[in-house]
């Protein structure tokens, strides 16, 4: 039996929740303080451990034509040196195409690529040895540029059009007609905790393999496929990641299948972890774009038609890109109801490291574009661009239509808008910025407002499946496991809630567990937002069936009929008579009655044509809303966000705590996106920003000093997600942009706003001052 | 030769037969099993590693970056570690129970050293501001909360943490030597022993702070089989004012030499404030910065504008340097092989000076400079009688700008002055790009600045720097 979560009267219920709703510390706090959370590095050797070093290419792209290990082999430690010809499997990373190498075979195509590992006694002697590994790589030319990359349609994925309407007519009707280029940079996730993996070998060539991963299946796939073993003799656990947003859901992949390619050869345990260093080299990222615009508008402001060219630096390969790009291309509408447009997506092949998922996926990099554009539309305009935004927002009960044909429905944005203006104090700010900025020559403050939609689940429909696994044991205490992996984001913690809220028992009742591909298998990555929506939901399934099932036994026990039973405070009873939850079991056990469940969970309604981009693949929509006020020095370009005003919709929150910190870091996070964070490589296409000292993710004193975050917590979700919650891990991230926005706003104060800034992403201090003498240089031209 | 390396940890006293120049980090997780503390970067800037230390000649803990410390560092002192603060009380330091109420850790990987440079402000100030807080986080990096809860932890356990908890007993002292026959450490406790010991073992690597030099052992690129350290020679850990001149000693580290800053030139404490972190400028020296002659070190260009002059000690005597011509190349000074900076030395504030130094880069704290510049001058009557400029990040050494000068000295400080400054600064400087900021950049900030000086010392009413929002 299954039992949806429809089945819960939320109405009924919501007074009644005792753990579901309330502020709950992550379960792991205590030790996280206490430095008692054991991370992949800090499990205690097992004996006769070995360590691992990768060996990277030096050069952006080449034919390897030899690669001599004789120094390295013989360096003090080292045991094996392996390559690429000795995976017995397939090498193979892919996590969709196919020709991904786990280690570079033949050709090197980015610096930093992997082209190997030492496998040495310590890890300072495999770092070592890796120095001595002598490459001969003849070089070849390398492409460094998207926009080379697309003039001679070199890509690693297909490329993708979304069209609705007819743009070009549109665009040739229209009254006005803008058209311009924004770029934007990539941004290394800069997980504390950089990629690990520790592979144990069993007997019958089994394979246990502790990986940093937030995809331990795909792990597991890999790990199988490059050892030429079957699934099933392959193990993968993760108890806790030290930061992924999304840099460990493929990419954690390689590095656990190169520890087992060790561990299999050398009959040993293996420990692999990346150097920041090494990490920055070898990893992917958020991808990098440049998108071109051609729009079409009324004297209001009202677009009419929309053609865009997105260029996504893919890097080498595929990996992720293409998903990414449709993110992007489903997300280039915000919140606006665009009638025609033309949407290009592209995945440029380019000799740099293969870009990744990041929080946001590609939707931040289509809401920079689209934000832009309003900006310039405001401007030419004469208009405010908060006025703009709302003559093209998709009306609140209209169902209008997305590009993609997904009808906007249960649309909150006006109402979290309008709140937010309202608690931001807007005009009065507004006023006074103005103000500010007519009384000083070299400081200039500015002033924006970001609205996001944010669509949840995978795109593809097929990913939105979970599992779990739960045990009652005779003493009334819970073992709780589920697909879903935990990167400080707080998804055990939730799961848990929702677990001890069905049982009606405390929270520390349910012990949470390690993901394994051993309890739930065959599970998609905690990505997408979507952790506690699918697995959340699953839980909920596995313990209502159990439920049912105590419930059941229960009232034998207490002569009374089943539907009367209320779980709650670690008893079960029909209000007279009861039994503690601990006794229902050993009753059941008594009974014979099985204590163990799983849940399995399906997102309803979506679905998804990948070739012509057009469905229902987002089962509903997030809102939220930012403004932010900054600071420029234009002698400088040196910047600073002075306030933040956000309002979040949660729906019906799981945890308000855990969700107001996944708001605020993923705000201060994409802040850094747009403004600190600058990824630079040579002309040789060395990354030269591979450490937090030379790649700047935001301090404590770099988050705004008034920082106003406000999450709607008791907005249940229209649709039936566990307990009407809302997803929350990505949408806050974009509500950054509106940072950037306010720094083009200081800009364009230059000109009495009237020119939109020419200000690309990141903004750091060099893009700002550069924009203000170019804005100086614009209105004295037309003065 | 094998002599332990002997310390206090989390209050037990340790003798480590181990190399001298393995990091704290790898002794604490390798050695000792104590895997609290992380490993995020290894080049001592993201702080997931960072420790408290006390120095065998220091009564006071400050946070310490143990990826990139070495253990002979520790001889004679102290180490404590999120293991050690766990271990206070019934439940740990008050940092502790704080953060894990308020939401203050997501994925906690980088938690352990956010408690230790908490912990370690707190024992030095227990009612710090938004800004001392904001001070001690800029070593520790957080990925994942929008560090709000944990200002707020650090505010709440100021509020519960009391009388210091950190014992403060000063039991040891710093061996001649010490390490095992791989690696070991020299501590001379004098000038003559150090020129001695460098004559007999001209092999050792002389070492300051090590916060520079010592990334290339926590790469694992280089061992040292000897190094001497400047830490234990009493006559080079002084500040102390000679008639006008304030002197430096060449083993004072930036955060002993910051309450001076902050009396006789508060722009140049605020620029200290904003060199490396509280955990850097513990280690750290000015002697070292000034040797290293890196162009983007920013104490050379406060320094330069400062007209110090560097005191260097060698066998047979002294020698006196004018700052401007110590630095000869790119990272080459004019230091001998068997010299040593004894000592800095800077003039004390004249009335009518003028001095501001100003740091433009990519994030306000712990970050190295794009562009340093720094402008001194003395002002009679708005006429600029003497002035000096330099800047750092301008080309392959710190420099000064005569021309610049010149085109000031003897004028009216005034726009008009200002301006031919700022078209020598363009005009003399051809400074290079990279990932700090391309070369055209440079220029404009460079030249920007000093409009920014002449608004600042000239009497505008106007706010002019992002951060006195």
């Amino acid at each position: 039996m299954t039992v949806h979560p429809k089945d819960v009267d939320i109405a009924a219920s919501q007074p009644l929740l005792r753990t579901v709703g309330h502020n709950h510390p992550h379960d792991s706090a205590a030790k996280h303080v206490r430095g008692e959370a054991v991370y992949i590095d800090d499990m205690p050797d097992l004996p006769d451990t070995l360590h691992l070093a990768p060996i990277l290419s030096p050069v952006a792209h080449g034919i390897i034509k030899n690669i001599d290990l004789s120094n390295a082999k013989s360096a003090p430690g080292v045991h094996r040196v392996l390559s690429a010809k000795d995976i017995p499997g397939k090498n193979e990373a892919a996590p969709i195409l196919r020709g991904e190498p786990i280690l570079a075979d033949g050709k090197v195509e980015h610096v930093g690529q992997m082209i190997g590992v030492v496998v040495a006694e310590t890890f300072a002697e495999a770092v070592q040895a890796a120095d001595f590994v002598k490459l001969d790589i003849e070089s070849a030319k390398p492409c460094f540029d998207v926009e080379q990359a697309y003039g001679k349609d070199s890509h690693t994925a297909a490329t993708q059009r979304l069209t609705s309407g007819d743009a070009n007519a549109a665009l040739n009707a229209a009254e006005h007609r803008i058209s311009g280029r924004i770029e934007m940079g990539g941004q290394d996730h800069f997980y504390l905790e950089g990629q690990v993996a520790y592979a144990i070998p069993g007997e019958e060539q089994e394979m246990t393999v502790w990986s940093s991963t937030q995809h331990p299946t795909e792990v597991q796939v890999h790990v199988a496929m490059a050892l030429g073993i079957r699934n099933h003799q392959v193990s993968v656990i993760v108890r806790r990641m030290g930061g992924a947003f999304g840099g460990k859901e493929s990419q954690a992949t390689i590095i656990a299948a190169i520890a087992a390619l060790a561990a299999q050869a050398t009959g040993r345990p293996c420990r692999f972890r990346l150097r920041r260093e090494a990490d920055m080299a070898a990893t992917g990222k958020r991808h990098g774009y440049v998108i071109n615009y051609d729009v079409g508008f009324d004297a209001k402001g009202r677009i009419g038609g929309l053609n865009v060219k997105a260029l996504a630096n893919s890097g080498h390969v595929a990996d992720l890109s293409g998903p990414v790009v449709t993110r992007t291309l489903t997300h280039l509408d915000n919140c606006y109801h665009l009638p025609a447009v033309d949407f290009t997506g592209f995945s440029a092949k380019t000799n740099t490291v293969s870009n990744t998922a990041f929080r946001g996926f590609g939707g931040p990099q289509g809401m920079v574009a689209i934000e832009g554009i309003i900006d310039e539309i405001s401007r030419s305009l004469g208009l405010d661009p908060n006025e703009v935004r709302a003559t093209n927002y998709y009306g609140p009960q209209t169902g209008e239509v997305t590009p993609y044909g997904q009808p906007v429905e249960d649309n909150r944005i006006k109402a979290v808008v309008d709140h937010l203006l309202k608690s931001s104090q807007w005009e009065k700010r507004r006023a006074g910025i103005d103000e500010f900025n007519r009384r000083n020559t070299v400081l200039k403050k500015g002033l924006a407002m970001m609205p996001v939609k944010f669509g949840i689940s995978f795109n593809l429909t097929t990913l939105n499946q979970a599992g779990c696994l739960l045990h009652v044991y005779t003493d009334g205490s819970v073992h709780l496991n589920h697909g879903g992996t935990e990167m400080g984001q707080g998804l055990f913690t939730k799961v848990a809630q929702v677990v001890a809220e069905v049982f009606g028992i405390p929270l520390l009742d349910v012990k949470i567990t390690a993901t394994t591909t051993e309890k739930v298998p065959n599970t998609s990555a905690t990505a997408a937002s979507s952790g506690s929506d699918l697995n959340g939901a699953a839980a909920f399934n596995a313990a209502s069936e159990l439920r049912a099932r105590m419930a059941d036994v229960a009232a034998q026990e207490l002569k009374c009929p089943a539907e009367n039973l209320i779980f709650a405070e670690g008893r079960v009873g029909d209000g007279e008579n009861s039994m503690t939850f601990g006794e229902v079991a050993k009753a059941c056990w008594l009974k014979r009655v099985s204590l163990s469940a799983e849940g399995f969970y399906a997102t309803p309604k979506i679905h998804w044509d990948v070739t012509k981009l057009k469905g229902h693949p987002f089962f509903y929509f997030t809102y939220g809303a930012a403004v932010a006020e900054v600071v420029i020095d234009t002698l400088t370009g040196e910047n600073r966000c002075l306030r933040a005003d956000i309002v979040q919709d949660c729906g019906q929150s799981l945890n308000p705590m855990i969700d107001l910190g996944q708001v605020e870091g993923a705000f201060v996070q994409g802040m850094g996106w747009l403004t600190c964070e600058e990824l630079w490589w040579d002309d040789e296409g060395r990354l030269r920003t591979v450490g937090p000292s030379t790649y700047k993710i935001p301090g404590s004193r770099d988050v705004p000093p008034e920082f106003n975050v406000d999450i709607l917590t008791d907005r249940p979700n229209r649709e039936e997600t566990v307990f009407r919650s809302k997803a929350v891990g990505e949408p806050p991230l974009m509500l950054a942009i509106s940072v950037w926005l306010a720094l083009r706003d200081a800009v364009s104060s230059l000109s009495d706003g009237r020119l939109a800034a020419r200000l690309d992403a990141p903004a750091t201090p060099e893009r700002v001052l550069f924009a203000v003498d170019d804005m100086k240089a614009r209105t004295k031209e037309q003065a | 030769m094998n002599t332990s390396i002997n310390f206090s940890l989390n209050g037990n006293q340790e003798a480590a037969d181990c190399r001298a120049d393995m990091t704290v980090l790898e002794w604490l997780r390798i050695e000792k099993r104590l895997r609290g503390s992380k490993e995020g970067c290894a080049e001592g800037d993201c702080g997931a590693c960072s420790v408290l230390v006390r120095r065998a000649d220091s009564e006071n803990y400050h946070p310490a970056n143990s990826c990139i410390m070495l253990i002979g560092q520790l001889d004679g002192g102290a180490l404590i570690t999120v293991e050690g603060l766990a271990g206070l009380g019934e439940q740990g330091h008050a940092v502790q129970i704080e953060m894990a109420k308020n939401g203050s850790s997501q994925c906690g990987f980088c938690t352990p050293g956010i408690v230790c440079a908490l912990s370690g402000l707190l024992n030095e100030n227990s009612n710090p501001s938004d800004s001392d807080i904001h001070d001690a986080l800029a070593g520790n990096l957080c990925r994942c909360t929008g560090y709000r809860p944990i200002v707020e932890a650090a505010q709440a356990a100021a509020r519960t943490v009391g009388e210091s908890s950190l014992d403060t007993k000063r039991d040891g002292q710093m061996q001649s030597v010490a390490g095992n026959g791989d690696s070991c450490v020299y501590h001379p406790a004098t000038l003559e022993e150090l020129h001695t010991l460098r004559k007999s073992n001209p092999d050792a690597v002389l070492l300051a702070g090590g916060t520079d030099s010592a990334l290339a052992v926590a790469h694992a690129k280089a061992r040292w089989p000897q190094f001497t350290s400047t830490r234990n020679i009493g006559a080079l850990r002084n500040v102390e004012i000679r008639g006008d001149i304030l002197c430096v000693g060449g083993a004072v580290t930036w955060q002993e030499f910051l309450p001076f800053a902050q009396q006789y030139w508060p722009g140049f404490a605020t620029l200290i404030r904003r060199f490396g972190s509280v955990h850097i400028r513990s280690m750290g020296t000015l002697a070292g910065n000034l040797a290293t002659a890196s162009p983007i070190g920013d104490g050379a260009p406060a320094l330069l504008a400062l007209g110090a002059k560097v005191v260097l000690s060698g066998p047979d005597g002294n020698r006196e340097v004018d700052l401007n011509a110590f630095f000869t190349g790119y990272r080459q000074a004019d230091i001998r092989d068997d010299e040593i900076i004894s000592s800095i030395c800077v003039p004390l504030p004249k009335p009518d000076e003028i001095f501001s130094v100003y740091k433009v880069s990519k994030r306000y704290d712990q970050d190295i400079s794009t562009v340093c510049g720094a402008f001194w001058g003395v002002l009679e009557d708005g006429q600029m009688s003497d002035c000096r400029i330099a800047f750092g990040g301008m080309a392959a050494t710190p420099i000064r700008v005569p021309s610049a000068e010149a085109a000031m000295i003897g004028k009216k400080w005034d726009n008009e002055s200002c301006e031919s400054a700022r078209q020598a600064i363009e005009a003399q400087l051809s400074p290079m790009t990279d990932f700090r900021g391309s070369a055209d950049y440079r220029s404009r900030v460079a030249a920007n600045l000093m409009v920014r000086f002449l608004k600042e010392t000239a009497g505008s009413e106007e706010p002019m720097q992002v951060m006195a929002l």
